[in-house]
């Protein structure tokens, strides 16, 4: 195990970390200052991946279809949350739960109806589509050095949009304290609205850029969302720091698991056991991780209403 | 008096008529076209749909009704469906589900009521070896199969060191120790994977660390998908990759497009195997389907309604003997779109596996073409134990 092994891992984790920052970011908010569970949260990350990869088809400008995603996703959003999410906001969260699973249900089968059951094509932008020769022993996919920088923007953006700015400041008003916020003048429904659509752009953009590494498919919502909600239930409902920190820290516990994990299981055990041992740990990794941060600070790790 | 026989007669005539219209031929089918499995999901459909509208919707002739359910390759909801078409709709034969551990989880329930399951794709070798049982019938191979075919082959091509990668489930294993059998070489890593996993990034660098002479990976579905892009993405791909002919068929090529190009894989059947039937079968399917190529799961699926559209008919329609249907359906006398192969007493098939690579075809289309036979009339490993 040396040390470019252990640095190339290191890059992975933070790549997939901040993916999943983009998604629970969205989420965090949106259960944070609404006090809305959105499970279909992961059907607009599947909205902004279709559509990406359908334009990117059509275009060919990479670039666009992002633009496109973002655009028409959030379009989505607002649509979503006028007929369904809104009349929401004042149930319980079995309601809310129960209500956006059959969301998620819908969006699959519009997605088949609309794309087919077969998974998409997206393909890579050509320029990015190679290695970049990162150490003379290390070749590393550029789009994945692309998606690390994206992911980095933009958390720095959301950081200065919610400390720096009075959307912001409203936001977090809204996050700690909603009635108190209320009662000072805030247009909550407004922020509301506001913060679903940035939480499906957000998603929107993740789906979009994730789309060449991953398969386009119908589910792929469900399957990023669980992770997401780890991330939402270590860094602290509600928190975008929170959701940061949570994020990198489940992207490199979740790749140290899969990296590190087995070959030193294979090490210390006999291999029939390793090898049974070592992916099953590995897969909950994780879990264990959301288990331990849980024990020490049950609210998360920067909850926002501390 | 000859007036009261007569319409007794042709009471008992139109009762008979009635009972027989009543009750048609029952097929279950399980299918997956969502979940994990929703690409070969999808394909099997379509290969069954194909079959079922040649044979105008009928078994050996006579009326049959195809109850097609999805249950997402989830082997829950696959003991619930089998319960429910045993219990309510009373099937005559079973068929349709995607993965190994969906076969395992409604074999025994479908054993006991002694309905006949046709498997459409999976061969665990558990129902190979010590649990076969005359009710399975492995219609397609037997999952170590593919996978002893593609050892012979990287022998063949001289690879001393390999890495190995599967999802970590029943079928993962049996396919890593398949390869593993005829495997010459040394095998520097054993990777087992999530299964469903999306990102392999930790994987792929395990691999680059390694330094193997080529890679043998079985990734079912969009876990193939995901790994080849992210692979030729990496950088990786002079370390030739080696495959089961699942993560390189029609729908991985279509869905990863040019980084498929040059990968090896062994299956037991390929679309440009020159067997009349086959020839009939591609056309047709090409026909109905965009001039999509078939992939192995929809040719299996065909030749598992033809199997046992040739049953129904060598019993003369009568299902309810369901010894005459398991002895019908082991003489295997319908025209295989894999061309020859016959039972061996585990109801595995015995037959050839080919190596096919991915090429482009005369229009430039990414397809998988034929190169040569690896295996002839080769029959699985654990025929031995099974005691029948």
């Amino acid at each position: 195990m040396d040390s470019i092994f252990v640095f190339e891992q290191l890059l992975n984790g933070l790549g997939y970390g901040l993916m999943l920052f983009l998604l629970a970011a969205g989420l965090t908010l949106v259960f944070g200052i609404m006090d809305t569970m959105n499970l279909a949260h992961g059907s607009l990350y599947m909205a902004g991946a279709y559509i990406a990869a359908r334009v990117h088809e059509a275009s060919g400008s990479f670039a666009a279809a992002v633009l496109v995603a973002v655009a028409a996703t959030v379009l989505v959003a607002f649509v979503l949350e006028v007929l369904i999410v809104k009349k929401l906001y004042a149930r319980d969260h079995l309601a809310q739960v129960i209500a956006t699973f059959g969301v998620i249900l819908i969006a699959d089968d519009a997605v088949k109806a609309i794309w087919g059951p077969s998974p998409l094509m997206a393909s890579m932008p050509a320029a990015l589509a190679g290695p970049v020769q990162l150490l003379p022993e290390l070749p590393y996919p550029a789009y994945r050095l692309v998606l690390l920088a994206v992911g980095l923007l933009v958390a720095i953006g959301l950081y200065v949009l919610v400390n720096h700015t009075r959307v912001g400041m409203l936001v977090r008003a809204g996050a700690s304290n909603r009635r108190m916020a209320e009662f000072m003048g805030v247009r909550v429904g407004r922020v509301f609205s506001f913060v679903f659509a940035l939480g499906a752009a957000l998603a929107a953009l993740a789906g979009a850029l994730m789309g060449p590494i991953s398969a386009v498919q119908i589910g792929m919502g469900e399957a990023i969302l669980i992770p997401a909600l780890v991330v939402i239930v270590i860094g602290g409902i509600g928190s975008v720091r929170g959701a940061f920190i949570a994020a990198l820290l489940v992207g490199l516990v979740d790749t140290a698991g899969r990296a590190f994990l087995p070959p030193l299981l294979r090490a210390l055990l006999p291999p029939a056991l390793a090898a049974d041992l070592g992916p099953a740990l590995a897969g909950i990794a994780m879990y264990l991780l959301m288990a331990a941060v849980l024990i020490l600070k049950p609210a998360g790790l920067f909850p926002a209403r501390a | 008096m000859p007036k009261l026989k007569t319409v007794a007669v042709s009471l008992a005539l139109s009762a008979a008529l009635g009972a027989h219209a009543a009750a048609p031929i029952k097929v279950g089918m399980a299918l997956d076209i969502s979940g994990p499995f929703a690409t070969i999901g999808a394909e099997t459909r379509d290969g069954f749909n194909l079959a079922i509208e040649k044979l105008g919707g009928k078994l050996g002739g006579v009326e049959t009704e195809f109850l097609q359910t999805d249950f997402a390759g989830n082997p829950e909801q696959a003991n619930q469906l089998v319960a429910r078409y045993l219990q309510r709709d009373k099937i005559d034969f079973f068929t349709g589900p995607v993965a190994s551990n969906s076969a395992l989880a409604v074999g025994p329930a479908l054993f006991a009521a002694k309905v006949p399951f046709l498997s459409s794709n999976p061969g665990p070798s558990l129902f190979a070896g010590k649990q076969c049982n005359p009710y399975f019938f492995g219609v397609s191979y037997q999952n170590d199969t593919y996978d002893e075919a593609a050892g012979k082959v990287a022998n063949e091509k001289g690879f001393k060191n390999m890495v190995l990668i599967a999802p970590n489930y029943p079928a993962g294993k049996d396919h890593i120790g398949g390869f593993k059998r005829l495997y010459k070489g040394a095998v520097k890593e054993e990777i087992y994977t999530k299964v469903g996993q999306i990102d392999y990034a930790a994987e792929i660098a395990q691999i680059r660390a390694a330094k193997p002479d080529a890679v043998f990976v079985f990734l079912p579905a969009a876990m193939g998908i995901n790994f080849i892009k992210q692979y030729v993405g990496s950088g990786l791909k002079d370390i030739a990759l080696i495959a089961p002919g699942f993560t390189a068929d029609q729908d991985v090529i279509e869905a990863v497009g040019e980084p498929t190009l040059g990968m090896l894989n062994t299956a037991h059947w390929a679309h440009d195997l020159d067997v009349p039937a086959n020839k009939a079968f591609v056309e047709a399917f090409g026909k109905k389907y965009n001039g999509r190529y078939p992939t192995v799961y929809a040719a299996q699926a065909y030749d598992v309604v033809m199997a046992m559209d040739a049953a129904v008919r060598e019993v003369g329609g009568k299902v309810a003997d369901r010894e005459a249907v398991v002895a019908a359906l082991k003489k295997a006398n319908f025209k295989s779109v894999r061309g020859e192969f016959k039972y061996g007493p585990n109801n595995f098939p015995v037959q050839n596996y080919y190596l096919r690579v991915v090429d482009k075809d005369a229009s430039g289309k990414l397809t998988n073409k034929l190169v040569g036979t690896v295996l002839e009339k080769h029959q699985d490993a654990y025929v031995g134990d099974c005691k029948q």
